[in-house]
């Protein structure tokens, strides 16, 4: 914990500091914690990191000033410039460890101890660091030194196998999600050592595997085969019932595009089916074998799949002939969960979200426009969140950092012109 | 003083939850040695109790796996909220407590005489932790929610598919799986400003904003240039070949992906095609990406005459990424996980042994596992009531029979 004169802000995490080396694997850890009032520094190789050629980029101009993704998931940090491949970079590094209260990194396992600076070498200068590191598949087992991208976590955590539509190969969710996963993680993970680090002084390291964090997204495949050796499949847009099996739709096509609507058993039936009924016939669109059905008592655990067909037969008609506001907020006054499907345009007009204030117009002086960034989805009662700030430019907090570690701005020209920062 | 054997022994946490997000954050506590009471209604159980799979296919409200795979290291308790001494009870626990966890509706707990400002005044230092599903401001507050439908309202749904068919929801409830390490996060750091200050707090976290994170890039790409992101199948904008292929044998799959010039050159030796790599077609992303279609085909002309772990090892071997799209049992055996102990075996009573998952995160000098199996529901209404709360013998007995446990 640091003290560096910086006006103390009434944010949670206001009086701590935290070395981000993470690239695309690792950022929206270093982000969230940011987004809790750390002063998260995000170091990055001469000339930027890796993440900055994601896109999209600002008017699809691919410069890593103007990734979109890059905006997303540094919101709040500063960033500065260190080559750690050489010497005086190692060094500067060490120096900042010093006075730091966490580190996160993403290299391939080793990649720190190869360079002198792994755990053990940083609990020597401050004992009280944690070291957080995210890699493709932990520390340790035989895939440790395997390569990974979003896809292959995603396919080896189970998750892929139950996605999509059963006559085409399986699908991942179309934007990457594993690294995001396994980010939140770590930012979890270290917390967690940060609180024993509280009671007791004690730094450590925390060990993140993408694919362990993968792993938990699936929720019952692994498990069916433990209990009942059955193989879940893909179903597209519907569940079906393994015990008789009828297929109950998830998706359904509205007047302009999709809703989401779950036909559910038992209790949820009751619920959403009996408010869905009542107002299809306020509209005249519930035939008579409809409303005749006790929803308290319908159970599609044992409805034959000729009933579930018919019974989707008339609600697909009434959500086809609605626009998808039209079923949200018609859902949301009869207590019935109609969801659009919703598109990027879709959430970005969401009335919850703009209600709440939840997008926050940010400043971008070189390109001379506002953009939107997602706020904190944390509130708290006693601290505040910080003011949004726009992710850095590229070593654009050096002069005031390495200021912080005492380098005069003409040492900084020399580590310049040798490569370090 | 005496060696903590993990990081957050000592700590006391009520949790009020129940579905996924919820026990998540507390099963993930309490593996990191937190003292856990998960509070259940005996009548009103938790849906994931009556969902499959079951052992042995036997139904039960304690042979659940899925209920089982949420509640590791947890005491549990039945207690009546809609009974005057049930609600009385829930305070005291909330008096033990450090931590209150919760994830119903919003205003759920208001209604039950447990909402934040009734709970200060039982324990002004108290921490309570909410995970609402659009949080407690705004026209969504009160509507209730799903994690599986939830993932569609946040722009997941629409993402997952193939651009000439409808969007394939993503299976499971999603969302459940974001939100529970905000959360964490969140009440870590509390924790340790009260440390500092002494001051609890009230802490929300809104599942819909947490998901919203996980796709803001497309979402501010259409506040920038209104564009709507289309559905890819398994394809990657500037890679290719990028997908998954069918492999040997009945659904079997594997996924490939190569991102760099070299990569690429790698995966056509390990294909024993070496010459692929200088075929026009092929020879330059920009080419690849064209031919995208006919490079695939021939990409699983190879992969059907292997199974996707022939694959994997192959083109690993290759410095290429490629893994087994993985079914139940895969995952069940995966050598990796196996080897680093993600599954963790323990007795329940009624299920038997059977695994449990390690938090993904793994502390060196702390490093927690799953300690109890998950509770049968009321299994420790004795422990709990008369041990930690200190209740006689004859009002654990008048309570019992008043229906206060039910």
């Amino acid at each position: 914990m640091k003290d560096t004169g910086r006006q103390y802000r009434e944010t949670m995490l206001g009086p701590y500091r935290v070395l981000d080396l993470t690239d695309e694997k690792g950022l929206i850890c270093g982000k969230t914690l940011a987004d809790l009032g750390a002063d998260v520094i995000q170091i990055e190789p001469p000339g930027g990191s890796s993440a900055r050629d994601l896109g999209p980029f600002y008017r699809d101009i691919p410069s890593a000033e103007e990734s979109l993704y890059w905006f997303a998931y540094n919101a709040n940090k500063r960033s500065i410039t260190l080559n750690l491949e050489t010497v005086d970079g190692q060094e500067m590094f060490k120096k900042l460890v010093a006075e730091a209260d966490f580190v996160i990194e993403s290299f391939p396992p080793g990649h720190l101890d190869s360079l002198g600076i792994g755990y053990p070498a940083l609990s020597q200068i401050n004992p009280r660091v944690i070291l957080t590191s995210i890699t493709t598949f932990g520390q340790t087992g035989p895939y440790r030194d395997c390569k990974t991208c979003d896809l292959v976590s995603m396919a080896l955590s189970g998750y892929v196998f139950l996605t999509g539509d059963p006559d085409r190969p399986p699908v991942r969710i179309g934007f990457p999600q594993a690294y995001l996963h396994a980010g939140m993680a770590a930012a979890a993970g270290t917390m967690v050592a940060h609180y024993h680090r509280q009671l007791t002084g004690e730094g450590q390291r925390v060990d993140v595997s993408i694919l362990e964090a993968c792993a938990w997204i699936p929720t019952d495949s692994a498990i069916y085969w433990e209990m009942n050796q059955v193989l879940e499949e893909r179903h597209g847009g519907a569940r079906v019932r393994p015990t008789t099996g009828a297929r109950m739709k998830r998706i359904w096509q509205c007047q302009d595009g999709y809703v989401s609507f779950d036909m559910y058993g038992a209790r949820l039936a009751r619920n959403f089916m009996t408010p869905l009924v009542a107002w299809m016939a306020e509209e005249g669109a519930a035939p008579d074998f409809l409303k005749e059905i006790d929803w308290n008592t319908f159970d599609y655990f044992v409805a034959p799949p000729e009933l579930v067909e018919k019974v989707a037969e008339p609600i697909a008609q009434f959500f086809a002939g609605r626009t998808r506001e039209e079923l949200l907020w018609g859902g949301v006054a009869r207590r019935c969960c109609i969801y659009p499907v919703a598109t990027p345009g879709g959430v970005a007009m969401s009335r919850q979200l703009e209600e709440r204030g939840f997008w926050v117009d940010v400043e971008h002086d070189w390109l001379g426009a506002r953009i939107k960034y997602p706020g904190s989805c944390i509130r708290a009662s006693e601290t505040v969140s910080p003011s949004a700030r726009r992710a850095p430019r590229v070593g654009e907090h050096n002069v005031e950092v390495y200021g912080e570690l005492g380098l005069s701005r003409k040492e900084l020209v020399t580590l310049k012109r040798r490569g370090v920062i | 003083m005496e060696k903590r054997k993990q990081a957050l022994q000592g700590l006391k946490v009520a949790d009020f939850s129940w579905l996924i997000a919820g026990p998540l954050v507390a099963k993930f506590l309490g593996d990191h040695g937190a003292e856990v009471i998960h509070i259940e209604s005996g009548t009103k159980t938790d849906n994931l109790r009556n969902t499959l799979p079951m052992k042995d296919n036997v139904p039960g409200i304690n042979r659940s796996a899925a209920f089982a795979r949420y509640n590791s290291s947890k005491y549990g308790v039945s207690l009546n909220l809609g009974h005057p001494k049930g609600v009385e009870i829930a305070r005291e626990i909330v008096a033990w407590a450090d931590v209150v966890l919760e994830n119903f509706s919003s205003g759920t707990m208001e209604r039950m005489g447990l909402g934040y400002e009734e709970l200060r005044k039982v324990n002004p230092d108290i921490i309570m932790v909410s995970l609402p599903m659009f949080g407690h401001s705004g026209p969504l507050a009160k509507h209730p929610g799903l994690g599986s439908q939830l993932a569609d309202l946040i722009g997941f749904g629409n993402l997952t598919g193939w651009p000439d068919r409808p969007p394939v929801s993503p299976p499971g409830a999603y969302t459940d799986f974001i939100s529970p390490y905000y959360a964490i996060s969140a009440l870590m750091v509390a924790l340790d400003y009260r440390h500092r200050t002494g001051k609890g707090q009230y802490i929300e976290v809104s599942q819909y904003e947490a998901g919203v994170h996980f796709v803001a890039p497309l979402v501010m790409d259409w506040f920038v240039h209104g564009r709507e992101s289309p559905r890819t199948g398994n394809r990657c904008p500037g890679v290719a070949p990028h997908g998954v292929y069918r492999c040997r044998g009945h659904e079997r799959w594997c996924a490939i992906a190569a991102f760099t010039e070299e990569e690429w050159r790698n995966l056509c030796c390990a294909m024993e095609m070496p010459d692929l790599a200088y075929d026009p077609r092929f020879i330059t992303v920009i080419a690849r990406l064209h031919n995208q279609e006919e490079l695939e085909a021939l990409i699983e002309k190879w992969t059907m005459e292997h199974s996707p772990e022939e694959v994997m090892t192959l083109l690993q071997k290759a410095g290429v990424a490629a893994g087994t799209v993985c079914n139940g049992r895969d995952q069940n055996e995966d050598p990796h996980l196996n080897a680093r102990g993600f599954y963790r075996e323990l007795e329940h009573s009624e299920i038997g042994r059977h695994r449990y998952l390690m938090p993904p995160f793994r502390l060196s000098k702390t490093p927690g596992e799953p300690s109890m199996p998950a509770p049968c529901l009321g299994q420790h209404n004795e422990y709990v009531y008369r041990q930690i709360l200190g209740m006689s013998d004859e009002e654990f007995v008048r309570l019992l029979n008043e229906g206060v446990f039910d």
